[in-house]
């Protein structure tokens, strides 16, 4: 199994954890409901100690090794210096303003790699591409350097779409009241910033 | 006895016959309940902000300015205000009643609530009339970004946040100066065997010496379980005082630098090596104190009310210790976005041994079931269904947050609401609060000499209320971040409609509890009696006397 992107995986995590979350309030329920029913309740299940913390490793980890391995961007993510993208964009932020952008909107085939390159020259951002629905396809910290020693940091982050659709950008971490107009609007948002064409497989994933 | 006089008497306080350490803590009970009302108001405005036009409020609260001024103070109000008082008050009572020893200084005591107090009023003011809204996370550089805040804004809130953590080391100093004082039980032992005790390594050996057969190091370990639980967070309690302190003083010396006239360079701080010292710091409150707390609350909780001794009681000693090194451990879980941030730092500290917080919660978890079930059967009283509760929200919580503490759910969970509902909120308004409150019940007889709750009825109208509301808001916020809504950004179009709806719902009944709670606490109390709280004690004493084993007969069934 592997998630061919966010938005299943997503569905996925949503399912899984509802699951998880009903199981769990069941359970300390009819603890609560046994622990002072007036006759004393027989143990019908025995969890051996040891057992539990067993799973408990291995859940903590197993996790880990899951979404490793059915999440593709983990690795591309890892490997990132080494890998070379179908198109790279590099471009500015500042006082609440991107700098450099390029055409828009950003026109990319179907499972082409983009690489997005961006560096702040004075606070904390974020990126973020969103799909037209609102949700979030990917993102990452835009962190600004120090210029002691004229070290400007670059954040980079690759990404493979695999489904067709228009995306929204925005900075997804807060820098000030600035990012926005008095009436509320997001003022570092740039509307229809990427446009995927060429999969066969439906779009707007 | 009439609405009226109930509301002016209570039912049988007295508050003239507490003694010292009996009134300071009801004192810092009282502040942090009343800062808890202002914390649920705070999080109602913006969950109503959220909503879009359906919302009744003026329109001022849409402005970025004043909505992100009050998500900066809500965080300070609840976890500093709110929460620490009431940890540290419940503590200071603790410590002393579990050690039969006094409180060290009843007169430092004192000074840490009013400090927290005037700490937490101060940065809330600097937010309210300056709107200096650089949020808790003060990444630099925007704490000293002075385009954006004005400097006295600035200088205010770091004051009162210094306060706070100055209060915060008096409560740390109190605590360890109360469990070495050599008196009572501890009168012949060692500061060598009490430190042993406290960081849980008779524990440790104790377990090492069953597995090689021999006698266990000591059968009778010179601190409690839940003693040294308090022991252990109070080192991370204290680490991240010393972090928020120095991040304090940075910030201060960039604005007093700036409104003299000769700002400094702000580049001058790398952001990303300041974001790992002030994560590493920040993370000891939700990762280390706030773990270590509850696991040692939920132990006493379970001794009390069961009136046995705890399950794998060498287990759990050892475990706290893991707890405390997880601790510092695990800041990188918030830094999986940061692109700059080395891989196997992201990987050991980010992923790994964040991952260990599901065991060792895990264990405190089962530890706690197993010790009430081996007494059932028992009677449901509001300190049982309250620690139930408690359980359910750390259940809840701590998987929502190892979920994300992983490079491929952060891609796309980070800094959504996901994080802050599903996890933070559940954590706190259930998982902790409700541990608080069967603290809170199960210690009320002993603190208020035997007074009388106002009404049951109203308990457990509190208990439902709130368990469902914070429940349903962590559930529809934690929804509403799988759908792409980010935690600190400004929706005031109803974007994530009806989630937010829903949501605010639930944040209304968590209100409507806190108004119950604080009702049936006055008239239990009554005015009266709540100013008398806040006169000086006749009664000296540092120390409280009941025996633990008295609470246990209230819960057999």
């Amino acid at each position: 199994m592997i998630f061919q992107s966010s938005i299943e995986l997503l569905k996925f995590h949503n399912v899984a954890y509802t699951i998880y979350a009903v199981m769990i309030i069941s359970i300390i329920a009819w603890f609560g409901y046994n622990l002072t029913r007036k006759e004393k309740v027989p143990s019908k299940i025995r969890i051996p100690f040891y057992g539990y913390i067993g799973f408990l490793v291995i859940g903590g980890v197993g996790h880990h090794i899951f979404t490793y391995n059915t999440i593709p961007w983990v690795e591309q993510d890892m490997k990132r210096a080494e890998i070379k993208a179908d198109q790279s964009y590099k471009f500015e932020v500042k006082d609440h303003k991107w700098i450099g952008l390029p055409k828009l909107p950003i026109k990319v085939k179907c499972n082409q790699t983009i690489r997005f390159t961006i560096n702040s020259k004075d606070l904390v951002y974020g990126f973020g591409l969103f799909r037209k629905d609102g949700t979030l396809a990917m993102q990452m910290q835009v962190n600004p350097g120090t210029d002691v020693n004229n070290i400007l940091k670059t954040n980079d982050i690759i990404w493979t779409f695999r489904h067709n659709g228009m995306f929204d950008m925005t900075s997804t971490e807060y820098s000030g009241p600035a990012q926005y107009s008095e009436d509320g609007k997001d003022l570092m948002r740039v509307d229809n910033f990427l446009e995927v064409t060429g999969c066969s497989n439906g779009g707007a994933k | 006895m009439s609405f009226v006089n109930n509301l002016i008497n209570g039912t049988n306080f007295d508050h003239k016959s507490l003694n010292a350490l009996q009134k300071v803590t009801l004192r810092a009970v009282v502040m942090s309940f009343l800062f808890f009302g202002l914390v649920a108001i705070e999080g109602m405005i913006m969950k109503m902000v959220q909503t879009g036009p359906v919302n009744p409020l003026p329109k001022m609260f849409n402005h970025p300015e004043h909505y992100f001024s009050i998500m900066t103070v809500h965080p300070i109000v609840g976890i500093f205000g709110s929460t620490y008082q009431l940890v540290f008050a419940a503590f200071m009572f603790l410590v002393p009643f579990l050690t039969k020893k006094p409180l060290y200084s009843v007169k430092l005591a004192n000074v840490v609530w009013i400090l927290i107090t005037v700490g937490t009023a101060l940065a809330w003011i600097a937010a309210f009339v300056w709107q200096y809204a650089p949020l808790y996370t003060l990444y630099w550089p925007l704490p000293a970004d002075t385009k954006q805040f004005k400097v006295i804004g600035g200088i205010v809130f770091i004051i009162g946040v210094a306060l706070i953590m100055i209060g915060t080391l008096g409560f740390i100093y109190n605590i360890y100066a109360t469990i070495f004082q050599r008196v009572g039980v501890h009168k012949n032992k060692t500061t060598k065997e009490l430190l042993i005790s406290g960081f849980g390594i008779d524990g440790m050996l104790n377990l090492f010496n069953k597995l090689r057969g021999k006698q266990p190091y000591t059968k009778e370990p010179a601190l409690s379980l839940p003693v040294v639980a308090i022991f252990r967070g109070t080192v991370d309690t204290f680490l991240d005082a010393i972090v928020i302190l120095t991040a304090g003083i940075l910030v201060l010396v960039y604005l007093v630098f700036d409104a003299s006239g000769h700002p400094l360079n702000v580049a001058a701080i790398d952001s990303l090596l300041y974001k790992n010292y002030f994560w590493w710091g920040l993370d000891l409150v939700a990762d280390g104190l706030v773990l270590i707390y509850v696991a040692g609350s939920w132990y006493l909780l379970a001794t009390l009310i069961t009136g046995q001794k705890l399950f794998m009681e060498n287990v759990a000693r050892a475990a706290l210790m893991l707890e405390l090194l997880v601790s510092w451990m695990v800041w990188s879980h918030h830094l999986l976005a940061d692109q700059n941030q080395p891989e196997m730092m992201k990987l050991i500290s980010g992923e790994m041994v964040t991952a260990f917080e599901l065991l060792t919660q895990g264990l405190a978890l089962f530890i706690t079931l197993v010790t009430l079930w081996k007494a059932r059967p028992l009677k449901m009283t509001p300190p049982l269904a309250y620690l139930l509760g408690g359980l359910i929200g750390f259940g809840l919580a701590v998987p929502a947050a190892i979920i994300q503490a992983d490079m491929g759910m952060n891609r796309i969970l980070h800094n959504t609401q996901w994080i802050i509902m599903a996890h933070v909120h559940i954590a706190l308004i259930v998982g902790l609060y409700m541990t608080l409150y069967s603290a809170l019940y199960v210690l009320w007889p002993i603190v208020t000499n035997n007074t009388k709750m106002y009404s049951k009825k109203l308990t457990w109208i509190h208990y439902w209320l709130y368990l469902i509301g914070g429940v349903g808001m962590g559930a529809f916020g934690g929804m509403a971040g799988l759908d792409g809504m980010l935690r600190r950004h400004l929706y005031i179009h109803g974007e994530f409609n009806p989630l937010m709806v829903f949501a605010a719902i639930c944040g209304s009944m968590v209100l409507i509890a806190w108004f119950i709670f604080l009702f049936n606490i006055v008239m239990s109390v009554g005015i009266k009696g709540l100013i008398g709280i806040f006169l000086p004690a006749e009664d000296k004493s540092a120390s409280y006397g009941i025996e633990p084993e008295t609470v246990a007969e209230e819960h057999k069934a």
